[in-house]
């Protein structure tokens, strides 16, 4: 099929500033374009300082008016920025958005070359490419589809909480989905509960908002407006329906472990328990793996005393289904292992702690009453060390840096002066203090009298050198300010421990149909101008599991994506994307081979006629089924033979070079 | 198990009882070390610094002898010092292309070609732990360490820095304490377990070495050891023989004997005092030995040299003017 010549192409090559420009000459590419690419159908190419800027589309829209241009091609950034801008320009001045590509001479071309003349060559054929493509374009509608209203937050932080509020506030329902009994933060600067507590109330008490702790995300289908999802709800051997929330089962329950979850491992709870006082919800649950019926089948003190006859050792798990539009996961983060780091001595000398169990210690309703003590649970200490970074800023565990410590080491030093009155160590590498109030924080703590210590901690030792050392754990740092070896004799130390992404983070992300970096953080869809979107339509993420912050980020993010999801509700309906895959039923074996690769569940087999076809509203037009047909019966619009080929074609110059096309 | 086997210089001379009592376990733990040919000396722990095309020629020679052995089978050294040599080289001369070549146009001086198979160089005491393992040592113990408070001593080289062969952390390795426990002896706590014993600085500046050297023995004697084990000679050499300087330097009265672990293994095995070179360390190790009912023959008296009646009188030196 030959196109050529019925086309009326404009191109445009975008300057972007210097970023382009820079390394591009960007005039030679665009007179190229209009002289050696007249005969594919050009008609006009152009060049513009910044082609996004609305002066920039007007000149598009402008040409479409009046040169009657049935193609368009931007030569500029990458898709994942500027596509939708371009594509709206042309739907503005008449023309279908989908008959406009936007091949990207940055992101692969200016910004990874150092050489101009290769760099332009290059740009040259990236445009032919897309010229040679866009002939074969076909106009495409989008496809409507109704959003369901309900939002299902997946994380009970204070970012999940926030969202679901919003939400719910809004009028529209919420699942809230934890999967530890209750939820739970970790502060920077203010008193948890005195923060958390009351939106955790008002989350569990809220109409619109269904609470469902002690439960886990098995399986996510569907798409933006109408994902499907499956609900493990675990057994928690109490009947909710019943339970009152006396707590008389915790106080007759006979058996106590050590509470790694909300003590950090600093203290102990029973093994039918709620994990603090003020947890939403009221009710307590069974740990089966400690408790000693389910171990051994006696005891059963918990029902004997129980008023309301609430417990019920037979509950099974239960998988529930629910119908939500949007999601938005606010699954938090897991706390450095200190104990990785050998030489700090965490877990071999009893008076060093992580930040999270002088947390603990520093809550009234903690292990210690709020008094702050060494291992053996009476003696105070008279010097407190504090190492930050422990695990963040260091390439052999995370080289990103933690942002909360800083703020978390200046609390923990307060806390000390304030309550017992000891001196204070800061070990830090640098300072970061950078939020609204944050440094005058700092200041505060300096005049308080903290000893600042600018050096990485080389190791935190029980070995005595000299007098004064004896019984005393030796901080040995090079002080970089005086340029010199300092060992500092203390009692306490406290390991800023850095934040690390869920240790089940890709799996999350593979239920979720999104992707998370290296480091294992979620991927947003960009990270400036779109930080709480993924590349998942209708996906949403808020808090730490996109990267480490404090708890205003977190609430801040957790507002934006439900202020997106409210968008979204608000439209009723939604504009999919027409980039999908097709199965041509005659062509069709019936080999069923894109049944199981589909990621979506898109493809459905019809048994009756042995055909497989896909279904428009579940295909996100990724492509597999399209490559692994064995009948080549599959075809992906927007993403067609004859499209690759023919920008292969064009990338080689062979329409310059009047060589025979390879997409024939 | 089969191993290709570099001793290194220091096992021929100062650490002989290493090298002894190497042999003597080998066999019992299923050991077969095969040595290389003409191997020659690795450069110490300097010579990398001074000039690092000959030091890498110099230890590519002994990983060609190890090649031609076979990839297959792991090259061990026992010393600390040869073994992160060898395994330096190893994977630095991977990397580096260009003195690669260089390296292989003094080695074509010989007649030899360091070629891109890739060789597993292995420390003793990972070879022990890991390949023969705890449990089949533990099988194989009759007269258990039990009474003895052992210091194990892993010195600065072989748990650092990251080239291949690494084995243990970095800060806080585990192996010879597990191995000592499953020997049956009680292992100290012993922070100073990895810290340096200080090297040649005995010989460049000794005021570093000795507050080196006392630092760690300080460290042993506050947990009460009997003995520090070691698996370095150089390490066994600076806490032995230095130790009486050390006595004199700080008017401390240090008594710690340094042993191998080999010479432990051997114990733990019923072998003798003699068959593991014990007694030819400088500070007496018989008291230590004594708890778990161990004797050690009396060293011999060096002999008195009698002048015989054939010799020349030997020329008096200047006198001072």
């Amino acid at each position: 099929m030959e196109t050529t010549g019925q086309e009326k192409i404009g191109v445009y090559v975008c300057h972007c500033g210097s970023n382009i420009a820079g390394m591009v000459d960007v005039e030679d590419v665009a007179k190229w374009a209009a002289e050696q690419l007249k005969h594919r159908g050009v008609v006009i190419a152009r060049d513009y300082k910044f082609m996004c800027s609305s002066l920039g589309q007007e000149l598009i829209e402008k040409d479409i008016k009046e040169l009657g241009l049935t193609r368009v091609v931007v030569a500029a950034c990458s898709p994942h920025l500027h596509e939708l801008t371009f594509r709206t320009a042309c739907a503005r001045a008449g023309l279908n958005p989908y008959l406009c590509e936007l091949v990207s001479i940055r992101e692969q071309c200016s910004w990874v070359h150092t050489d101009k003349a290769v760099a332009t060559e290059k740009s040259k054929a990236i445009v032919s490419g897309g010229v040679e493509r866009v002939i074969w374009h076909e106009p495409l509608e989008p496809l409507h589809v109704p959003i369901h209203p309900a939002t299902l937050v997946v994380g009970g932080g204070i970012a999940g909480i926030q969202a679901a509020l919003e939400i719910a506030d809004a009028g529209y329902p919420v699942y809230l989905v934890e999967r530890e009994p209750s939820n739970k933060t970790f502060p920077t600067l203010d008193c948890s509960a005195c923060i958390l507590t009351p939106r955790m109330v008002q989350a569990g008490g809220h109409p619109n908002i269904t609470l469902m702790t002690y439960a886990e995300i098995e399986r996510v289908d569907g798409y933006v407006g109408n994902f499907t999802v499956m609900i493990k709800q675990k057994p928690r051997s109490v009947n909710t329906d019943l339970c009152t929330g006396c707590g008389i089962c915790q106080e007759k329950c006979p058996k106590k472990v050590v509470d790694d979850v909300y003590e950090a491992g600093l203290g102990y709870r029973k093994v039918i328990y709620t994990p603090f006082p003020q947890a939403v919800p009221k009710y307590p649950v069974i740990d089966r793996e400690n408790c000693t019926y389910f171990l051994k089948g006696t005891c059963k003190a918990c029902e004997k005393f129980c008023p309301t006859g609430a417990i019920d050792f037979t509950q099974q798990e239960e998988h529930i289904q629910i119908e939500v539009g949007n999601i938005i996961l606010a699954t938090g983060y897991d706390l450095f292992d200190a104990r990785r780091i050998t030489q700090y001595g965490y877990g071999r000398l009893a008076n060093v702690f992580t930040s999270l169990e002088f947390e603990r210690m520093t809550n009234a309703a903690g292990p210690t009453n709020g008094n702050i003590v060494l291992r053996d649970g009476v003696t105070t200490p008279k010097v407190v060390g504090i190492i930050h970074c422990v695990g963040s800023r260091d390439k052999n565990y995370n080289n990103y840096c933690s942002s909360i410590c800083c703020m978390q080491s200046l609390k923990f030093a307060h806390l000390v002066h304030e309550r017992i009155g000891a001196e204070v160590y800061n070990f830090y590498i640098d300072m970061r203090t950078p939020a609204k109030s944050y440094d005058e924080f700092y200041q505060r703590i300096l005049e308080e009298g903290t000893h600042f210590v600018r050096g990485r901690v080389a190791e935190v030792t029980d070995a005595a050198r000299k007098p004064g050392e004896e019984g005393k754990l030796i901080i040995q740092v090079e002080d970089t300010l005086i340029g010199k070896q300092r060992r500092i004799p203390v009692d306490m130390v406290i390991l800023s421990a850095a934040l690390e992404p869920r240790h089940d983070a890709k799996e999350t992300a593979k239920k979720f149909g999104l992707s998370c970096s290296a480091d294992g953080w979620m991927i947003e869809r960009h990270p400036k101008l779109d930080p709480v979107a993924t590349m998942t339509e209708g996906i949403y993420i808020a808090g730490c599991v996109q990267g480490p912050k404090d708890i205003p980020a977190s609430v801040a993010q957790g507002a934006a994506a439900a202020a997106r999801v409210l968008g979204k509700i608000q439209q009723k309906e939604i504009a999919l994307e027409p980039i999908r895959a097709t199965i041509d039923q005659d062509k069709c074996s019936g080999c069923r081979i894109c049944n199981n690769l589909c990621p979506f569940n898109a493809i459905v087999f019809h048994a009756d006629r042995m055909v497989s076809e896909v279904n428009p509203a579940l295909c996100q037009g990724c492509g597999t089924c399209v490559a692994a047909c064995p009948a080549g019966a599959i075809s992906g619009t927007g993403f067609s033979n004859e499209q690759i080929l023919a920008q292969i074609d064009g990338l080689l110059l062979h329409n310059v070079l009047r060589m025979e096309p390879i997409a024939e | 198990m089969k191993y290709s086997y570099y001793p290194g210089c220091s096992l021929e001379k100062n650490a002989a009882a290493y090298n002894i009592s190497t042999m003597a376990v080998a066999k019992p733990l299923g050991i077969e070390f095969d040595e290389l040919d003409d191997w020659n000396c690795c450069g110490a722990t300097e010579y990398i610094a001074l000039n690092k095309m000959a030091a890498y020629t110099l230890v590519a020679r002994n990983l060609v002898l190890a090649k031609q052995k076979g990839v297959d089978q792991h090259l061990v050294a026992p010393c600390s010092a040869c073994f992160l040599n060898l395994s330096k080289a190893e994977s630095y001369l991977a990397e580096d292309q260009a003195l690669a070549q260089k390296v292989n146009v003094a080695l074509g001086a010989g007649g030899l070609y360091y070629d891109e198979r890739r060789l597993r160089v292995r420390h003793l005491l990972d070879i022990i732990v890991n390949d023969v393992g705890y449990d089949a040592i533990a099988a194989k113990v009759v007269k258990p360490l039990k009474g003895l408070r052992i210091a194990p001593y892993y010195g600065c080289l072989i748990v650092r820095p990251a080239f291949q062969g690494v084995f243990d952390d970095h800060e806080q390795p585990q192996t010879l304490d597990k191995l000592m426990k499953t020997l049956g002896a009680k292992v100290i706590d012993f922070p100073l377990k990895a810290n340096c014993c200080g090297g040649h600085m005995t010989q460049i500046s000794e005021p570093v070495a000795m507050d080196l050297i006392n630092r760690i023995l300080k460290n042993a004697m506050d947990y009460e050891a009997d003995l520090i084990v070691t698996l370095c000679p150089m390490c066994q050499l600076n806490l032995d023989a230095y130790q009486e300087n050390v006595n004199r330097f700080y008017k401390t009265n240090y008594h710690l004997p340094v042993l191998y672990f080999t010479q432990m293994i051997g114990l733990a095995l019923g072998m003798s005092a003699q068959e593991l070179g014990i007694g030819k360390e400088l500070v007496d190790a018989r008291p230590a030995l004594a708890k778990i009912g161990v004797e050690v023959p009396e060293p011999e008296a060096p002999k008195k040299k009698r002048p015989s009646k054939e010799e020349l009188p030997m020329p008096g030196m200047r006198k001072e003017e």
